[in-house]
Formats: structure tokens, C-alpha cells, sequence
């Protein structure tokens, strides 16, 4: 694979190879009708890039994307790929590659067929087109499928034609809207592999939208949390996993408890017995606040004791190499946790235990 | 020998229970069969009959080769099938661009389209002719004017422009039901953006994504509407001219046995050429198909990676 990677490289010397071309959104704005879709977005890509958008339904990721292709237009704002302002210049001249969420290859044309119509298009030779389609059905693993059509492929199989005939123009950067969501869970994860190792092969900025917060994590080189129109957070998938900006991109990447606690002097808050430095906004001393903590980032031991807050065990559900229990603290509040398998074996629904959080800052919200 | 006689009774170690078939037969099914077979079949056999029986005569195709012979059915028959096809064509034209962008475009404008499609379907032919006659009756008013031209092009006997007209709107349904079951079918908006973001035109996806994944709405479409044109009757009598179906009518006033033996062709010759579209138009999406049949009996059996 790697060989033939390198192979397409040295014959397309046009295509973006490492260096890619960047992206950048300023002020997008986008309504329909009273739904506003976008409100000011701002994101810059870097060449070569692969950004995913993540966020709800409804929270203008796929908007976004369609205004980057050219399928729709935004009401301000402007888009720029490289240094060229391409926010008025229709979806067939942008050069952008795109794979959808459904199946989108033309039923009537064969595999080669559908890959080569982009270069049909640009008038390339018959037997140029051949050969450009060969090589990228065997780049994406598919050889000897030519001459198949799309409903002789599974779901899987199309999906890699539709990023062939996406890769095949040689575009300046490559657009994937929900491109896995189709198809189940074991293809899912081999394809993901796949378009991620292929946009680090030919270096392709890439923006790649998702509901799926695992896919987005484990592919992107920095993953934009998107909420009603807006821009949340973008960045890279462990820091947006470690140090969340607002209290919706902790909740909405991961898992997370919220337990009561009380703002003390100097910026921290008091939780499960212990004093913790507060990331990012932090009410008043005094106030009422709840504490967002990961499953992973609490204690838990055996037995109860003075240093943390007694809890209950209720359930214990094995995942393999950790466990999560749910506990119920003594004062009432409900907590995940997290902690490897081999230390929850004594920790049975009814078990008694003490809960400390890990000595990390951590994020805030004013309690309703 | 022991080992020899033991084969036989292990070939039929699960005997069939005496008295109950294996498989109920289909009896009611050939019944409804052998009957709608019967109702189609029964006429034609009689007109058949008809055409060929000649009381003094005893078996003669004589009306047929007087048919074959005969000058106006020919050019009946030829202004029958222009009609159809130039009909098919503007409908066509018409009606393709115009459903893709009210799918595409103005879907909210498809119910509006539907009703406006179907009113061919309940007006009468009748009354359209006599609103169309109504209108053709101005030409007398327009002779001054550079529009006398076009009304004498529209009603010119060697090629009637104003029935190709009369029939496209008449054709509408058949030719929205069509184009609506194939559009429906196909995932149209996903198919345009993929064709634009390689690079296609407009027009481009039209010719080389939507037609080609329309073609065999498009097919079914022209075939019922060439089939409606080829045996239309009451437009082209009541506006005076003499297509195939009028003149057959003409014919058999005087000649009954000729007329019928026209129908027998006609309907020989209709059957040929809607078998010739279907057959130029559909190749290649019969054979996608029988593959698709193939294929699903071999997924079957098999587990797709």
C-alpha cells in the first residue's frame, strides 16, 4: 500500500502532496428562515490539515461544510482557500473533492467509470482517465473492481470508489461529510484507518464532519466543537479531552460527572473534601457551583475514611480492562467512575468506599 | 448383497406422508391467469379471425395485402408516428428540466406541478379540443398580423403543430408519473452535488448524471405517451385531420374488414416500436438489472465484506 501511495505521489506532481492549501472561515453566517444555521463561524485550517467538525444536530457543522463545497451560500462572511476569496465561486470550479454521507455513486457507471468522471469532465484522455482510475481504486484497495457497479459493491467497498473519485481530480482539499456513518461498526473503524493513513499519505487538508465523537478523536488533527452556529472550541483531540474551554465541549467529548461544590478563595472550589484550582471562568467565593470531573479523574478506595466523601457502590459494569461504578455519595449526588479492573474486584454493588478527585484544575458552572 | 440391499432404504429414510402434497397447487393462479389471458386474447383471436375469413372465399389475407397496398394508410400511419415522437420529444424537453428542479430547487412546488400535470387526466378530450378550436377560430382576426403565420404552421395537414401541442399537454400525466416514480427512486440532490464537485456543469450533470439515472422513467414515460398519441382519436377528428386511429375509422365504414386488419397491424406495428424504444433506451439498465438479480441470489449465499 505504502508503494503505491508513493507511486501516486511521483505521477501527480499537481496534487497538493504535503503541502495542501489552508482553509480559512471568517464570520460565516448562515440562516433559514427564523433557524439561524450558522452564526459567525471562524475556524483556520492549516495546509495539509485534517479538521473534524463535531457537534450536535442542528449545530451548523454540515452547513458549514456545504457552504466550504459551494452547495450553499452564506449570508456574510468569506471563505478562503489559500490565498483566493472563493466565497462566490460555484461548487464546480472550488476544486474540492467530496465524499458524502450516502451512497453517491452514479448508479449507472462502473467503479473505473465513477471515478474517472471528474477527469471526463476536465477532457483528460480516455486512456489517461483508464489509468488514473486503476491506480486510485488500488490505492484505496479495491483492485480488479473496474469494471463492478455500485450496486455489485457493499457499503464499505462504495464508500472507498466515492473517496477514489474524490481524490482522482487532484483536488485542493478533500470534504467529508459524515462518510461513515453508513456503514457498520467493524467497516466503520478499518475505513477510518484507511482515509486517515491516505490524507497523511498525500498530505490533503481535509475537513471531515462527524457526529461520532470517538471517530472525530482518534482521526483529526484537531477536532472543532461546534453549538448552535458557533465555534465552542477547536483543538487538538487530547487537549480538547483534558482541558475543555466551556462546560458543553466537556460534557459533549467524553464523559462527565457534575458534583456540588463550593468556590473558595484563590480561584479554587471545594469538592468531595478537597480544594481544586478552577480552569477557565470561576464564580465568586462562596458560591454554589457544579464541578465537572471525568470518571477517570476520581479516587476511589476501599472502605471509607476522612480524606474524600463516603460513597455507595451501585452499579459495577466490567468493560474489558477498566470498570465503571456508579456510586451515590453520602450527601446525595451521583458519580461516575472509572478504575482498572483488577482494583474494582472488592468494589460489589453495596460496597462501601471513599471518593477523592485527582489534584487537577478543573472547570466550573454556576448551579441552577 | 446385505451392504447393496441397505442403500435403497437410507435413500428413502423421510418417506412422503401419503395424502399430503408437498406443495399445494397453484390452482386459483393459473384460474385468474387462464382468465385475463382470455379477455386480452379472445378479441384479438376474433379480429383475427375477422381479417382472415372470407365467407366465399375461405381463408385469404387479402385485407392485409389491400392495407399493405393502400396509400393512406401508410401516410396515416407515418403522421401518426411523427406526431408520437415529436410529442414525446417536446414533453420530454419540457417536463425533464422541469421536474429536476422542482425536486432539486422548489420542492414545495411539487404538489402544485402534480395537480397541474394531472388536469389532462380528467378534462375530456373533448373539451380541450373545443377550447383548442376556439383558439384556432382567431385566425381569421390575426391575418394581418405576424402571427397568422404560425396559426397556419400550427394546422398545416402534413404535419399538424397544433396536435403535437394538444397531445404533449394530454401526455403530461403520463409523463409525470413517470418521471416522479424515477426521481423518487434515485437520490437526485446527492448525485447533482457529487457531479458539481468534480467539476460538472450544470447542464453537464443533466446530460451525463440525471438522464442516464432517469432512463427508464424517461422510457416508460415516452412509451405510454407514444402509445396514447398512436391511438388517439377525438382531438384529431373534431380539429380535422386524419392520423392513423382517424382514418381507420374512416376506413371501416365503407370496409370493415380492411379497417380491422389496419388494427391488426397497428397494433403489431405500435407493439414493434414500443418494443424497439424500450429495447434502444433500456439495455443498459436491463442488464444492470439482471446483474442486481444475480447478484442478490449470490448474496444469498454468501456474506458481503
Amino acid at each position: 500500500m505504502t508503494t503505491t501511495a508513493t507511486t501516486v505521489q511521483q505521477a501527480t506532481p499537481a496534487s497538493p502532496g504535503a503541502g495542501g492549501v489552508g482553509l480559512r472561515l471568517r464570520g460565516l453566517r448562515r440562516s433559514f428562515g427564523a433557524t439561524t444555521a450558522l452564526d459567525g463561524l471562524d475556524l483556520d485550517i492549516a495546509p495539509g490539515e485534517l479538521v473534524a467538525l463535531l457537534g450536535p444536530s442542528g449545530c451548523g457543522k454540515t452547513t458549514a461544510l456545504r457552504i466550504i463545497a459551494g452547495f450553499e451560500t452564506a449570508d456574510t462572511g468569506e471563505l478562503l482557500i489559500g490565498d483566493e476569496d472563493v466565497t462566490a465561486v460555484p461548487a464546480n470550479r472550488r476544486d474540492i473533492g467530496m465524499v458524502f454521507q450516502s451512497y453517491s455513486l452514479f448508479p449507472t457507471m462502473t467503479a473505473a467509470e465513477n471515478v474517472a468522471y471528474g477527469l471526463r469532465v476536465r477532457k483528460v484522455s480516455k486512456a489517461e482517465r483508464a489509468a488514473r482510475a486503476e491506480e486510485l481504486l488500488e490505492l484505496v484497495g479495491l483492485p480488479g473492481r473496474e469494471k463492478h457497479y455500485p450496486h455489485q459493491l457493499s457499503g464499505g467497498q462504495q464508500q472507498r470508489v466515492a473517496l477514489a473519485r474524490a481524490l482522482a481530480i487532484r483536488p485542493r482539499m478533500l470534504l467529508l461529510d459524515e462518510p461513515l456513518s453508513a456503514l457498520d461498526a467493524k467497516v466503520r473503524l478499518q475505513l477510518r484507518e484507511e482515509i486517515r493513513r491516505l490524507q497523511l499519505e498525500l498530505g490533503i487538508t481535509t475537513v471531515f464532519v462527524t457526529h461520532d465523537q470517538e471517530e472525530a478523536l482518534s482521526m483529526a488533527d484537531r477536532v472543532a466543537v461546534m453549538k448552535d452556529g458557533r465555534l465552542e472550541q477547536c483543538a487538538a483531540p487530547n487537549e480538547l479531552y483534558e482541558r475543555p474551554t466551556t462546560p458543553f465541549v466537556a460534557e459533549f467529548v467524553g464523559t462527565m460527572n457534575r458534583l456540588p461544590g463550593v468556590v473558595r478563595d484563590g480561584g479554587t472550589v471545594e469538592v468531595l473534601g478537597r480544594r481544586l484550582p478552577v480552569h477557565g471562568e470561576c464564580p465568586g467565593t462562596g458560591r454554589t457551583v457544579e464541578v465537572l470531573l471525568r470518571p477517570e479523574g476520581l479516587k476511589v478506595r476501599t472502605g471509607t475514611d476522612a480524606d474524600g466523601e463516603a460513597a455507595t457502590v451501585r452499579v459495577a459494569t466490567f468493560l474489558g480492562s477498566t470498570t465503571r461504578l456508579l456510586l451515590t455519595t453520602d450527601s446525595g449526588a451521583e458519580a461516575k467512575a472509572d478504575l482498572p479492573s483488577w482494583e474494582a474486584d472488592a468494589l460489589t454493588p453495596g460496597a462501601r468506599c471513599t471518593l477523592t478527585p485527582h489534584e487537577k484544575p478543573v472547570l466550573v458552572e454556576e448551579a441552577a | 448383497m446385505a451392504g447393496m440391499t441397505a442403500t435403497p432404504r437410507t435413500r428413502t429414510a423421510t418417506p412422503r406422508q401419503p395424502g399430503r402434497p408437498l406443495r399445494s397447487r397453484p390452482y386459483g393462479s393459473v384460474l385468474v391467469l387462464l382468465l385475463a389471458a382470455l379477455y386480452f386474447l379472445v378479441p384479438v383471436a376474433a379480429s383475427l379471425w375477422f381479417t382472415v375469413d372470407d365467407p366465399g372465399k375461405g381463408l385469404t389475407f387479402g385485407a392485409y395485402a389491400k392495407g399493405l397496398r393502400d396509400g393512406g394508410m401508410a401516410t396515416s400511419l407515418g403522421l401518426s408516428v411523427r406526431l408520437g415522437l415529436a410529442t414525446v420529444a417536446l414533453g420530454l424537453l419540457l417536463m425533464v428540466p422541469t421536474m429536476v428542479v422542482v425536486t432539486l430547487r422548489l420542492p414545495k412546488l411539487r404538489r402544485v406541478v402534480e395537480v397541474l400535470c394531472m388536469v389532462p387526466l380528467i378534462m375530456p378530450p373533448i373539451a380541450l379540443v373545443a377550447g383548442v378550436s376556439t383558439v384556432l377560430s382567431w385566425e381569421d382576426d390575426l391575418r394581418t398580423t405576424p402571427l397568422w403565420g404560425t396559426f397556419q404552421a400550427l394546422h398545416d395537414k402534413n404535419f399538424p403543430l397544433v396536435l403535437v401541442l394538444v397531445y404533449t399537454v394530454m401526455s403530461l400525466p403520463f409523463l409525470y408519473r413517470s418521471l416522479d416514480g424515477g426521481l423518487r427512486a434515485v437520490d437526485l440532490k446527492t448525485l447533482v452535488e457529487a457531479s458539481r464537485s468534480l467539476g460538472a456543469s450544470r447542464p453537464g450533470t443533466l446530460c451525463r448524471v440525471v438522464v442516464p439515472n432517469l432512463r427508464p422513467a424517461i422510457v416508460s414515460g415516452a412509451v405510454l405517451s407514444l402509445a396514447m398519441v398512436l391511438g388517439e382519436f377525438t382531438v384529431a377528428n373534431v380539429l380535422g385531420f386524419e392520423p392513423f386511429s382517424v382514418w381507420m375509422v374512416h376506413v371501416g365504414e365503407y370496409e370493415a374488414q380492411l379497417s380491422v386488419a389496419a388494427a391488426m397491424l397497428s397494433l403489431l406495428i405500435t407493439w414493434g416500436l414500443l418494443l424497439l424504444l424500450t429495447n434502444l433506451a433500456g439495455g443498459r439498465n436491463r442488464n444492470r438489472n439482471r446483474d442486481r438479480d444475480r447478484n442478490r441470489t449470490g448474496n444469498r449465499r454468501r456474506t458481503t465484506v
